[in-house]
């Protein structure tokens, strides 16, 4: 499935202009323990998380994760933005909490693996 | 022993979070370029990147030193304190002493050592608290591809 299929389905407000909505989500993975997302995620996927600073960045790119999605309506900080052009990593923002926005991705018929 | 294909030096800066992760990024970007398997630059960049923000996380500052051989990586981090205090505790999964800033973050679950551990074929840590800590980890490389510049 497509990042812009996702982005359409739960109409996610997609924060870095120039993503690459293209990429292949492979699956999804939800956590805001960095070292668990470095641990246990896989590449194409899709992370849920409320961490907003710009290492987050560092881990997408490190797992080369298909985007990041926030939850709760969080607010990127605007280095995290700029890192995220850079490295093409898309970050996208959801007014849905965690439990929900994961709900909506299963539904879609992603799953971690 | 087969030559270095590459090396390389980072000053690392305790707290830095703006450039956390630049040098794993590059070991990561080395590899690539050198056609390295996908699973071995995986292994390398996840044990760098633990490493490397543990001495931001934890240490007022440290230097990362890497070689990049045609059949192994090798990566030292040489930190100046505060050290670890008993290191076979350290390395058990959700042990931290991580402050609330840091967890507040997403870092300092405990899990950053183990993940080394588990992602590197040889490691080898010694501290010293109040003076600092020593890392290094080896992860050997079994086959480059000819072509490189593929990813």
């Amino acid at each position: 499935m497509k990042l812009q299929e996702i982005v359409d389905s739960l109409s996610l407000e997609v924060k870095t202009p120039s993503s690459d909505l293209t990429k292949e989500v492979t699956g999804g993975y939800v956590s805001d323990l960095l070292s668990d997302v470095i641990a246990n995620s896989k590449e194409g996927h899709v992370w849920v998380t409320l961490q907003t600073h710009q290492n987050i960045v560092a881990v997408a790119a490190l797992r080369e994760l298909s985007g990041i999605i926030l939850v709760n309506n969080k607010i990127p900080e605007p280095e995290t933005l700029k890192k995220a052009e850079e490295e093409g990593i898309p970050i996208m923002v959801t007014s849905l909490p965690a439990f929900e926005i994961v709900g909506r991705l299963y539904a879609l018929g992603l799953r971690c693996r | 022993m087969p030559d270095v294909v590459r090396e390389g030096v980072f000053f690392l800066k305790g707290k830095d979070f703006d450039n956390a992760g630049a040098a794993s990024s590059e070991i990561k970007a080395v590899l690539e370029q050198m056609g390295v398997d996908r699973s071995i630059i995986r292994r390398a960049a996840i044990a760098s990147f633990e490493a490397e923000m543990n001495v931001i996380i934890y240490t007022p500052a440290g230097i990362l030193r890497y070689k990049i051989a045609p059949d192994y990586i090798n990566v030292v981090f040489d930190d100046v304190g505060p050290g670890i205090e008993d290191v076979d505790l350290a390395m058990k999964e959700g042990y931290s002493t991580a402050p609330d800033f840091i967890r507040d973050m997403g870092f300092g679950s405990g899990m950053g050592l183990p993940n080394i551990k588990k992602n590197a074929d040889e490691l080898k840590i010694s501290s010293q608290p109040g003076v600092g800590t020593n890392l290094e980890f080896i992860i050997h490389i079994k086959k480059i591809n000819e072509a490189p510049g593929n990813s």
